[in-house]
């Protein structure tokens, strides 16, 4: 009953009923485009990270912290056992790091040399550009990094290194290839080699920092190295996304926030306005509990009908979105964000899409309550004169 | 036993740190099928003694019982079953729901009865046949005259046969002629029906349909005659 008359009367309201309902729609589809984004990054930054540098996980040679540059020079050690056999086997590969200087265009830059097997097929790295031919050093180098040392494919520059005694030692490394990426972690300041050639020029022989592995779920513990799984490689970049996401969330909330506003208002208004309707249903044998339900109701009416309205122009919108892309142009990369490209691609999976329209019913059904507390007051003489009860 | 019983009441308003008294010394009884005026100048508590017979209200001393229930002892939620089953009231502004038809306007009580939909259909077009406005059943309020609107507020008061129906200065906005038409209506269903009709009023046009007429001054019955034989 209480359904049918709030339906009658939010359709009675015409104009203003269609312009909540399509300032709470708009809601609805700012929230869904907007985490549409971040998530459709996260994913897409993830699964480039995942592609180009950490398979399904990694063993870091005990020593090493990426954010401590000085632990470099100590943080490697032989293979372990196991981890050999899985390399042979195909389903890891070894990662040997050490810190070097190069001198693009007579500079200094101190960069870090990553060694990895040319012939390695478990990340997207173009590592077959690494074999070493007519006893070059070919290395290869991410075009950011490049663009950024203004060096290009073929240039030669000098590289200056310490192997494992301390000992000083140069040599021209050949930049074979410039390749492409969203993945910072395997771009900025770092130049790749060959790993037995980087082995031998640090004397090194059978040596790593980073054993990368096929298998997420292999986690056994080895002696002198540190699992790390994909949750904690990744981290950064969930912590990072999460605070863009938080950060977006402020234009958002502003947009439910005035929508909310629209509902709270329009209560309000038709609270006053109505009050001799409320008297004459009072009088006709409503009871106050029904009122308050029929004016909620018409709250929450609004976010229903603004799902269908939402829906209407949403869903094409969206899926447009999810087909073209938000172009960021060709700078995106040089924002310093892993998983940019020149585009950004949304995901909408079902989880944001329900958990939206939680989030608004939820919220409107407080903001459309609230207003409705003045009518258990209510009584039905005043409210037939047309007066509130104070 | 009466339909409706008035004993010694008093009700007292609160007015700043004061109190108005809008009716006193109040002994009444009505008996079913009454058709009943209560008539007296502007301020002499005619609407305030129907809010208290509709349980819209609650005297500050003394008995009132309405179909054996003492009004001042019901919760809210018995007084609103009280109004709901056995009163039916009729405006002088007519308080039709504005977004609805005439006959959604006229099902309304029903739907608050819990009837279902082929009786109510039954119920609202008999009611409107009552007032004549089966050609109306698709207007709104706003495209009514006054007195169309009356007697839809009329056919809204019927339409679940109460046992009595409380009008407050019914034909007060109406001219002669609808006034007259309102009355007859009202007339013809107490006496078919048996409904009881109380209505507060101080047009003189309305005085030659009473069966009785209560005389309100001051807050106080100051006469009580049963007129026309009764």
């Amino acid at each position: 009953m209480i359904l049918k008359l709030a339906t009658k009367n939010i359709l009675g309201a015409g104009f203003r009923t269609w312009l909540n309902i399509f300032i709470l729609s708009l809601s609805y589809f700012a929230i869904i485009a907007l985490q549409g984004f971040f998530v459709g990054w996260q994913d897409d930054a993830s699964r480039e990270m995942k592609n180009w540098d950490f398979a399904g996980g990694q063993y870091w040679q005990e020593s090493y912290d990426p954010y401590d540059p000085f632990t470099l020079e100590d943080s490697h050690a032989a293979i372990p056992e196991d981890l050999q056999k899985m390399i042979v086997e195909g389903n890891a590969i070894s990662i040997l790091l050490s810190p070097a200087t190069i001198y693009p265009e007579g500079r200094m830059r101190n960069i870090v040399l990553k060694g990895i097997d040319p012939n390695q097929c478990l990340i997207d790295l173009p590592t077959k550009h690494l074999i070493d031919t007519d006893g070059e050093i070919n290395c290869i180098i991410g075009s950011g990094f490049a663009d950024n040392l203004n060096i290009k494919e073929g240039d030669y520059i000098v590289l200056r290194w310490r192997d494992k005694n301390g000992t000083y030692d140069a040599r021209d490394i050949k930049i074979a290839h410039v390749f492409s990426t969203t993945v910072l972690t395997v771009e900025s300041n770092q130049i790749w080699m060959s790993l037995q050639t980087l082995q031998e020029m640090l004397d090194l022989p059978n040596e790593a920092t980073i054993i990368t592995i096929k298998d997420e779920m292999f986690n056994k513990e080895i002696s002198g190295w540190e699992h790390k799984d994909l949750d904690f490689l990744l981290i950064d970049l969930t912590n990072m996304i999460q605070a863009k996401t938080m950060g977006s969330s402020i234009m958002y909330a502003i947009l439910l926030f005035l929508a909310m506003i629209a509902i709270f208002d329009t209560q309000i208004l038709a609270i006053f306005r109505r009050r001799k309707e409320m008297g004459t249903m009072m009088a006709m044998g409503m009871t106050r509990s029904k009122i308050i339900q029929l004016f909620t109701l018409e709250g929450v009416l609004h976010a229903i009908m603004a799902i269908f309205m939402g829906a209407i122009y949403g869903i094409p919108l969206l899926r447009h979105f999810e087909k073209v892309g938000m172009q960021l142009g060709t700078d995106a990369k040089e924002w310093g964000l892993s998983g940019l490209d020149d585009a950004l691609y949304p995901v909408y999976g079902w989880k944001l899409v329900v958990g939206t329209i939680i989030l608004v019913l939820i919220t409107t059904t407080i903001v459309s309550f609230l207003p409705t507390r003045k009518i258990a007051k209510l009584k039905p003489t005043d409210a037939l004169r047309g007066k509130m009860t104070r | 036993m009466a339909h409706i019983r008035i004993n010694k009441m008093l009700k007292d308003y609160p007015i700043g740190r004061g109190k108005f008294t809008a009716l006193k010394s109040i002994d009444l009884e009505f008996e079913k099928g009454e058709f009943t005026g209560i008539v007296g100048p502007s301020g002499s508590g005619k609407t305030t003694l129907l809010n208290i017979i509709g349980s819209l209200d609650v005297q500050t001393e003394g008995l009132v019982e309405v179909m054996g229930n003492e009004i001042k002892t019901l919760s809210a939620k018995q007084s609103s079953r009280l109004r709901s089953e056995h009163i039916g009231f009729i405006f002088q502004t007519y308080n039709l729901l504005p977004v609805y038809t005439v006959y959604e306007n006229v099902e309304f009580p029903l739907i608050l009865l819990g009837m279902s939909a082929p009786e109510r259909k039954k119920a609202v077009l008999d009611a409107l046949e009552w007032v004549g406005l089966t050609d109306k059943i698709k207007s709104r309020p706003a495209q009514l005259s006054g007195g169309e609107c009356q007697r839809v507020a009329i056919a809204r008061a019927i339409v679940k046969k109460p046992d009595i129906v409380l009008a407050d200065e019914p034909t007060a906005n109406l001219d002669a002629e609808n006034s007259h038409h309102i009355l007859k209506t009202m007339r013809k269903i107490n006496e078919e029906l048996g409904t009881t009709f109380i209505f507060s009023t101080h047009d003189a046009k309305v005085i030659s349909y009473l069966k009785r007429k209560i005389t309100l001054l001051d807050g106080k019955v100051s006469n009580d005659e049963v007129i026309n034989g009764g």
